[in-house]
């Protein structure tokens, strides 16, 4: 048995359940008389809605398939070996699932030196190697193919990626070292950090030709015969394929500058999966390829056995699993169907969500409001939102005919409501408003319609109580904008039955929101969570800290803003507003800060100039401010903020507010946009201790989001 | 308004290599309009002086009108292959006469100024849609004796001719069918075949029929060269206990597909296309069901008689080989010899296959070759019998002959 073979074999009897890709060998005579030709399959028996995957079996698979041809190769029996993937699907890479079962830093390694030692000898053969990228490539599908010596690829592939960094790893498999020596620094810095870093930004067949990735492309329709016919023209040396040079000089360093320039503004320092791809793609530059698997190897080894990973996998399987199944909702055979959607308000929260229903249900849209001018200017909003799409080619004109013509607004709610299945409400955050109009539908609403609220902060139940059928009501509360964050939180008053609470699911699947069911609690989960955190820096900043050493102290954890650029993007008064309804419920743990109080006050909209480029304390904000004299370091205020989150959550499990501490990652990443490697944050916090500080005990199972004990 | 005639020209024709239809098949795991879509797409490729625009129709036949070979084949394989939504395209059903009916219908139609230029061709996986499929013959055939009942089953029909003509022995069948394979092999050998074959990719998952994954398919499946008449002899004749008609000398069940490129000659020249066959005349007859192999007679009849041409004046034949006995009685008939030259030069059929409703643009694909190495030929024909009693014959004209294209 070779070392690979042990290797392989250890490996897979780590993780018995995995889905084993097989690399079927078959033989053919090229067109033109090229000669005979082996190509392998990746294929793991499963429609292309399973995509292949490399396990350490599926790897052990290819070996020996390699095992084959490298015979044949050697004997002259074939002139060349190809690889391609199962109608639609290239491969898709690691099986993620046997990733999160690795327990020890010796099988982290395992897997990588298993990878690198397979598909090296594709490029070691003695016949010339092709891949055919047919379908949706990603990670060591992807890198498979770069260790062919040619590559075509379909002008049908959707998805063509090298997600690793997204997802806490490195390309590991030779991509961050072979990728710069193909196409050059500052495109494989695009591919492996920029893209990736960029919410896995997918390329497509076209790009993959033009990043010089792919030597040749083909229409789908016929792609696997045109490869093969190139294929018979590059052996004949009919065709030559000639490569740009390489610019190995100072334009290299430049893109590893610009790769760590993006990774410093997307994760700030607090994520260290770009950083070690960055460093080996900056000493691949010399061109050594062992010394830059060797690399890859420990990096991968490193990153597998490190939380930053585990959080990933597990934010990913959030979103992925558990954002399209939520905990906790009812039979959706139970949804009603939704028809007509009315919506009580023509402001912009309200024309927002008349769009988004609007373009997602594609079913009549009413609004109404308290004079025909506001109904003009929130249908001609909606309107002009059509215009736009179609403008930019995101719908045809058949189309953007027929939105316009569902969305209407008339003044008399028993018009527009009569046969309405679905009422939401975005009008003023104030509990008698919201009682008297949902008391105004219901009198002329059908007795089945449901009634939604957008509320962030007021009580649902509180909110039904009035009506006749207060089981009709939900809580519906989008995150700001409405068009990028997928969260929805949907609130089950205390009176709301199932066949509401299974409607509001449908029409959040349909609206494509991630729904997480949230009990009718004060702010829900984002909201609340948020202030405490942000109540806690404003508490330290009030007793005396800096404003800057204050913001500076939670950098560390990547989040995609500053609390005080965040409390900007929020509207310092809504900030406000929030913090004094937290503070009505729970006085203990939510203060209102006297210095936010007196910016909100002098009408002031923002804490920052930016003037000099970067943000600035505005010196108006800053004569404000009348702070303490207690002055924290960074790491106390870190550890300050940190407990308080962990109380917060700690409570809010203990309330039920949600089904599991998955729940509130779950909603913190599709929110707040909280990042992958803190898993939300649960996982960061029982990483770094501070939930057994704080509660006594973790969020999380070992192994959840974190290396199995 | 005034109207011309126009001259109508083959322009070009390819086809897939024909497979075995069944589990151990090359196309067991390939779509129907797949081939047919590949076909049509490499014709364009092929033809880069069409502008895929100007295609005014996709003419497409196929027997078994369902499943991947329904919907309007034409249409859907148009979009398939990539045509621009504006050109049109409809389905043609004459069983075994589909693709040349494709040819002479949007032919018609090319004369009589309705279209410039057309794409015609057929397709049949008889593997994936085995012949009878989904058939519901009216009772009335058999309760009034319309036609006898062995006029549905083709190898019946077979046996019913050489009941007509018993000096067409299984002998000379046989003899007839080795021949066919030695001169398809021969034409192989010649790479007379191979360049207007598409290669297609095949997929395969079951162990049992071989090599599993993608593959690539570049010949025909269905050839046996080196059969002779020993291997023949002792075949079965599965269509009559002590019967002449065996799967030596007949064409067997295959998968497959062809295109071709009609225009009108003017179109052609205009847009720098090849001008491989001048088409002189057309016709369709039908005869009794139950010896439906005798249908290239009356149908060759009448398209030489329309022409105003004899059968003397006929250089070279492309005769579909669905069975050794019905191209025995065309030739007996004209008296024509069982090995004569001018007689399906590359072999027929019974070596390629014969995927029903794809043969008719084989037929002229071969033809043309031949044309083009035999300027001192005029005039080729090529014939074929349908199902339910029919024959059809198409009579061209070779544009390479030296004083081609004067008078007829």
């Amino acid at each position: 048995m070779s070392t690979t073979t042990e290797l392989l074999k250890g490996a897979a009897e780590l993780f018995p359940d995995e889905v084993v890709t097989q690399a079927h060998v078959r033989h053919f005579e090229l067109p033109a008389g090229a000669g005979r030709f082996a190509l392998i399959t990746l294929d793991n028996g499963l429609d292309h809605t399973k995509p292949t995957t490399f396990g350490p079996q599926s790897l052990a698979n290819l070996d020996t398939a390699i095992d084959q041809v490298e015979r044949e190769a050697a004997a002259g029996e074939i002139v060349g070996v190809g690889i391609t993937g199962k109608p639609f699907i290239f491969a898709v890479g690691a099986d993620l699932k046997g990733v999160e079962l690795l327990k020890k830093h010796e099988d982290a390694l395992a897997i990588g030196k298993g990878g690198h030692e397979v598909f090296k000898r594709l490029a070691g053969l003695a016949v010339p190697t092709f891949a055919y990228y047919n379908g949706a490539a990603m990670g060591g599908g992807v890198e498979v193919g770069l260790h062919c010596k040619y590559r075509t690829v379909s002008k049908a592939l959707p998805a063509f990626s090298l997600p690793e960094v997204f997802l806490g790893l490195v390309p590991g498999w030779g991509g961050c070292t072979l990728l710069p020596n193909l196409i050059g620094a500052d495109k494989a810095v695009s591919v492996i950090i920029e893209n990736s870093l960029n919410q896995n930004k997918q390329l497509k067949g076209q790009q993959v030709h033009e990043l010089g990735i792919a030597d040749a492309i083909f229409e789908g329709a016929d792609f696997l015969e045109q490869s093969l016919i190139w294929t018979a023209s590059v052996l004949k040396g009919e065709i030559v394929v000639d490569r740009p040079v390489i610019d190995r000089g100072d334009a290299w360093d430049q893109a590893v500058a610009k790769g760590r320039f993006i990774a410093d503004s997307k994760v700030h320092g607090a994520a260290p999966a770009a950083y070690r791809a960055l460093d080996i793609i900056a000493a691949a530059k010399n061109g050594d390829l062992q010394q830059g698997y060797d690399a890859e190897d420990v990096a991968l080894a490193d990153l597998i056995m490190g939380g930053e990973l585990r959080a990933g996998i597990y934010a990913f399987n959030l979103v992925q699993k558990r954002g399209k199944r939520p905990a906790g909702a009812p039979d959706k055979n139970l949804a009603r169907p939704v028809t007509k959607v009315g919506v009580v308000g023509a402001g912009l929260m309200a024309s927002q969500l008349a769009l988004l229903f609007l373009r997602r249900l594609e079913v009549p849209v009413v609004l109404t409001d308290i004079d025909q001018e506001r109904i003009d200017k929130g249908v001609g909003y909606v309107h002009a939102e059509i215009d736009k799409l179609l403008g930019k080619g995101r719908i045809n004109q058949d189309k953007a005919n027929r939105l316009k013509a569902l969305v209407t607004g008339v003044l008399d709610k028993a018009e527009g409501f009569s046969d309405a299945d679905f009422v939401i409400e975005a009008v003023f955050e104030e509990i008698g408003v919201k009682q008297q109009v949902f008391a105004e539908v219901e009198a002329v609403a059908p007795a089945h319609a449901i009634f939604a609220t957008n509320t962030s902060s007021l009580s649902v139940s509180e909110m039904a109580s009035k009506l006749k059928n207060p089981e009709r009501v939900v809580g519906f509360h989008f995150f700001n904008p409405v068009a990028v964050l997928p969260l929805l939180e949907i609130v089950r008053g205390e009176q709301t039955d199932d066949a509401s609470l299974a409607t509001a699911f449908a029409v959040a699947k349909k609206l494509k929101k991630t729904a997480v069911l949230v009990k009718d609690a004060p702010a829900f989960v984002v909201n609340r969570i948020l202030t405490r955190f942000m109540g806690e820096i404003q508490n330290v900043i009030d007793e005396g800290t800096p404003v800057d050493v204050a913001e500076k102290a939670v950098e560390p954890l990547g989040l995609p803003m500053s609390p005080l650029v965040l409390l900007e993007l929020v509207g310092p008064a809504i900030g406000l507003h929030v913090s004094e309804t937290l503070n009505k419920a729970f006085p203990d743990r939510f203060t209102v800060s006297p210095n936010l109080k007196s910016v909100v006050e002098a009408g002031k909209r923002g804490f920052y100039v930016y003037g000099s480029g970067k943000p600035e304390l505005d010196p108006e904000v800053a004569a404000l401010l009348k702070q303490g004299d207690t002055v924290l370091t960074e790491d106390q205020v870190r550890a300050r903020v940190l407990d308080a989150v962990a109380q917060e959550i700690g409570i809010m499990l203990d309330e039920g507010v949600v089904a599991e501490a998955q729940d509130i990652d779950l909603c913190l990443i599709t929110g707040a946009g909280w990042p992958f490697h803190l898993g939300g944050i649960t996982p960061y916090l029982d990483r770094e201790g501070v939930s057994e500080r704080v509660n006594g005990k973790k969020f999380l199972e070992p192994g959840v989001a974190s290396v199995p004990a | 308004m005034p109207r011309t005639v126009r001259d109508v020209v083959f322009v070009d024709g390819v086809r897939t290599p024909f497979g075995k239809a069944g589990p151990k098949g090359i196309y067991h795991e390939t779509r129907a309009d797949d081939l047919v879509v590949k076909a049509i797409r490499e014709l364009l490729r092929r033809n880069p002086g069409l502008d895929p625009k100007k295609v005014d129709e996709v003419a497409i036949a196929a027997t078994t009108q369902i499943g991947d070979q329904g919907l309007t084949i034409g249409r859907t394989a148009g979009i398939l292959a990539g045509l621009p939504q504006s050109v049109p395209g409809y389905s043609i059903d004459r069983m075994c006469a589909g693709a040349l009916t494709a040819v002479t219908t949007t032919a018609g139609s090319i004369a009589f100024g309705a279209y410039d230029a057309v794409i015609a061709g057929g397709v049949e996986h008889m593997g994936r849609h085995p012949m009878g499929e989904g058939v519901d013959p009216n009772p009335r055939f058999v309760s009034e004796k319309l036609v006898d009942e062995s006029a549905l089953f083709m190898g019946m029909t077979a046996e019913n001719l050489h009941d007509r003509y018993p000096h067409i022995t299984k002998q000379r069948a046989d003899e007839y069918a080795v021949r066919s394979q030695e001169k398809a092999a021969k034409a192989y050998a010649n790479g007379k075949i191979q360049a207007d074959l598409v290669p297609i990719s095949v997929r395969r998952t079951n162990e049992e029929a071989g090599e599993t994954g993608w593959g690539l398919v570049t010949a025909d499946e269905p050839m046996r060269p080196g059969t002779t008449l020993e291997n023949l002899a002792g075949l079965k004749t599965p269509f009559r206990v002590h019967g002449r008609v065996t799967a030596g000398n007949a064409a067997g069940l295959n998968d497959g597909a062809t295109a071709s490129i009609i225009a009108s000659e003017d179109f052609a020249r205009e847009n720098n296309l090849p001008v491989k066959m001048r088409l002189v005349s057309y016709a369709f007859a039908g005869v009794e069901p139950e010896v439906m192999g005798y249908g290239p007679i009356p149908a060759t009849e009448k398209a030489l008689a329309k022409a105003g041409l004899s059968i003397e004046d006929i250089n070279l034949f492309e005769i579909n080989e669905a069975f050794a006995v019905q191209v025995l009685a065309f030739l007996d008939h004209y008296g024509i010899a069982d090995d004569d030259a001018r007689v399906n030069q590359y072999g027929g059929a019974i070596a390629y296959g014969h995927p029903l409703a794809s043969s008719g643009v084989r037929l002229m694909t071969q033809l043309a070759r031949q044309f083009e190495e035999q300027p001192e030929v005029r005039y080729g024909l090529t014939t074929m019998c349908v199902g339910f009693g029919m024959g059809a014959t198409v009579i061209w004209e070779n544009p390479h002959f030296e004083n081609a294209g004067g008078d007829k």
